[in-house]
């Protein structure tokens, strides 16, 4: 009997240890040999823990999974309570494109030989075949945009990187992942660490540089450990090695080191302020080398671009947003989790469609687009479509994509005051607008809830001096919930000044 | 507890660990970390001396980072997420009871030493939040009394 049920972070969160126990004891009971694989999580958070069994061939999924639901996985599994249907046939699974996380879920995450015929490593053969230039130029062909956040062009950056000369260069993975609602690259390195590091390789191919580093914040401390133990058999089957070789580093608790400079600060073993840009990290970065800093999907998605070819990839997407992205759907939702697909799906396709709205079955107030630093939206700008210009014209951002949904009972004035409360906690301090302006920004909100509406104008000031002042997208972007807390929800600012009065 | 010379030994081992790398400094604070519960103040002007930097460089560092403790924490530490997806699930409500049923408030121990409440920004389980973290166990989709429950069961 084959079963798998993830080992992802989700699945453990939802009690998943107590229902493999109960497989391998009622395996035990029953006297039925089970081959339990541990594979990453196909996504939907709401299933969680989901079950799969292998009938006649076709993965069946059960979820979300209780460790009294295990005894009937071992009778009549068409009447099993938690039985779904065969899991590719889910709607949550055939709505999807799955190009970067094609292999999450599907897989043994640590096992190299499903990898590899699961279409793994094909990327990395093709890249071998040809020279620096030609694998920059299918990168940079494909349009793939830094998925962290900025949405730089990942083969422009690989370029500089390339052409720059020195003794030594890096690829540094930045999977500090602090955003919340977003954690597609914890479910990546969970469910598939065999494809971050393929991205990596080839990417130190098309730069000349030779050693990598993933930096993993330590709120993860399940990605930490399958990322090392697949460092280690990469290692053993000489993937990984003398050409290029590679080491998982963990973060500190610091917000902040997602910010590229900080985090080079951070991985060089300094306190994690912000370095001022130029110089680029490109030209002078880890160790003041020239080095590669990306995301952990931008990273992700190479291995198949180079695998499928540039053009396939393009294909997919909108105006300069091409190929695909993993929307990550959290907060207050019914449907929440991880779904790849092309960009170009309006936000309110994603909330109602796919998010299903929010749990409470109340009306969504607000969504908020691209994590802590990402604006909040209204119904009435639903129809925007998921892409990086296209959220940019809204005032927004798409950030790591990921969105939090909120119900109508969601206080806007109390979250733009956490956005600052947030930023002053978290500032490394190096800049003014931002370790000065998030304090006096809380303190500017506070007056507001007093009913103190003459703080608007000077909260709208003080957050354009933080947007244009400061040195990095942490007191630069905090204005985004900010200011679209207070232009789109005003009643919840005025309603302050009527209990004021 | 031990005495100054095993943990000068302890740290001298740690630091004979980490020769040759890059940057070794998290990783060496890491590990002093996972050894002693917190880095004692002793720690700092060897691993100073080791990396050929200033006593002031080492603080600095260890004051940065919020990971990085300075006195032991209780023997359990309870993590609530309060970022924004945690929020919008009423974590608000979940830690508000933590801190009730606990009697302390964030960054303080129970009297007894026994639990460390902590906010944590994110754990990457914003689809099933409200959610925790108890040394290194994940918990999801917590209500208020699941949290009463957590905390019993830390405590049993």
């Amino acid at each position: 009997m084959r079963i798998w049920l993830p080992l992802d972070s989700f699945t453990l969160a939802m009690g998943g240890e107590e229902v493999a126990e109960a497989i391998q004891a009622e395996a035990g009971k029953r006297g039925v040999t089970v081959s339990l694989t541990r594979n990453g999580s196909r996504g939907m958070a709401w299933l969680e823990p989901l079950v799969e069994v292998e009938i006649a061939g076709v993965r069946h999924a059960f979820g979300p999974m209780k460790a009294a639901d295990v005894p009937a996985l071992f009778d009549d599994l068409a009447a099993h309570p938690k039985a779904l249907g065969p899991t590719e046939e889910l709607d949550w699974m055939k709505g999807q494109t799955r190009l970067t996380f094609a292999r999450v879920g599907v897989t043994d995450p640590l096992s190299l030989e499903e990898y590899r015929a699961h279409g793994g490593l094909a990327g990395l053969d093709r890249a071998l075949g040809v020279d620096k230039a030609a694998i920059v130029k299918e990168v940079t062909d494909s349009g793939l945009r830094g998925r962290g956040g900025a949405g730089f062009p990942t083969g422009i950056k690989w370029k500089t990187v390339s052409e720059a000369k020195s003794d030594r260069k890096y690829i540094v993975c930045n999977a500090d992942e602090g955003d919340s609602a977003t954690f597609a690259d914890r479910m990546l390195m969970e469910g598939d660490p065999f494809c971050l590091i393929e991205g990596m390789i080839i990417a130190g191919l098309a730069t000349g540089a030779t050693k990598g580093f993933v930096y993993i914040r330590s709120e993860y401390p399940v990605a930490i450990r399958i990322m090392r133990a697949a460092v280690e058999i990469a290692r053993e089957a000489g993937i990984l090695g003398e050409a290029f070789d590679m080491e998982i580093r963990v973060g500190a608790g610091a917000y902040v080191c997602g910010e590229e400079t900080s985090l080079l600060n951070s991985l060089e073993g300094k306190r994690g302020i912000v370095r001022a840009k130029p110089p680029l990290p490109a030209l002078e970065g880890f160790m003041g080398k020239p080095t590669v800093v990306n995301n952990v999907i931008s990273l992700a998605s190479v291995p198949v671009i180079l695998a499928k070819g540039a053009a396939f990839y393009k294909d997919f997407g909108l105006g300069r947003s091409r190929g695909t992205i993993p929307l990550q759907i959290a907060g207050n939702v019914k449907f929440g989790g991880l779904y790849e697909t092309a960009f170009g799906l309006t936000l309110g396709e994603i909330v109602d469609k796919i998010a299903g709205g929010c749990f409470t079955d109340r009306p969504v107030k607000a969504v908020q687009v691209g994590g802590p630093l990402g604006a909040y939206f209204p119904r009435a700008l639903f129809d925007t479509p998921f892409g990086y210009e296209e959220f940019a014209a809204k005032d927004g951002l798409i950030g790591h994509a990921g969105l939090t949904l909120f119900d109508e009972t969601a206080d806007m004035l109390g979250m733009a005051r956490f956005a600052m409360e947030f930023c002053a906690i978290e500032s490394c301090g190096k800049c003014t607008p931002c370790r000065i302006g998030a304090v006096r920004g809380v303190e500017t909100l506070d007056r507001l809830a007093q009913g103190d509406a003459s703080a608007i104008p000077i909260l709208t000031d003080l957050c354009n001096t933080m947007k244009l002042g400061s040195l990095c997208a942490l007191g630069g972007f905090t204005p985004y919930p900010v200011m679209s807390a207070l232009t789109h929800f005003p009643d919840d600012f005025a309603r302050a000044k009527e209990a004021a009065e | 507890m031990l005495d100054s010379h095993t943990q000068s030994d302890r740290i001298a081992e740690i630091l004979e660990a980490h020769r040759g790398l890059e940057g070794p400094l998290l990783p060496i604070l890491h590990a002093v970390q996972a050894a002693f519960g917190h880095i004692p103040e002793a720690a700092i002007p060897q691993i100073a001396a080791a990396l050929t930097l200033s006593k002031a460089e080492v603080h600095g560092v260890v004051s940065f980072y919020h990971d990085f403790r300075e006195k032991p924490a209780g023997r359990h530490v309870l993590k609530l997420c309060r970022a924004e997806a945690c929020q919008a699930a009423f974590g608000n409500t979940v830690a508000e009871r933590a801190k009730e049923k606990l009697g302390i408030d964030w960054h303080e121990t129970t009297p007894d030493g026994a639990v460390t409440l902590e906010p944590v920004f994110c754990l990457g389980l914003c689809a099933c939040g409200p959610a925790a973290m108890v040394g290194d166990r994940l918990v999801g989709m917590l209500t208020p009394k699941k949290v009463e429950k957590l905390i019993d069961e830390v405590l049993k």
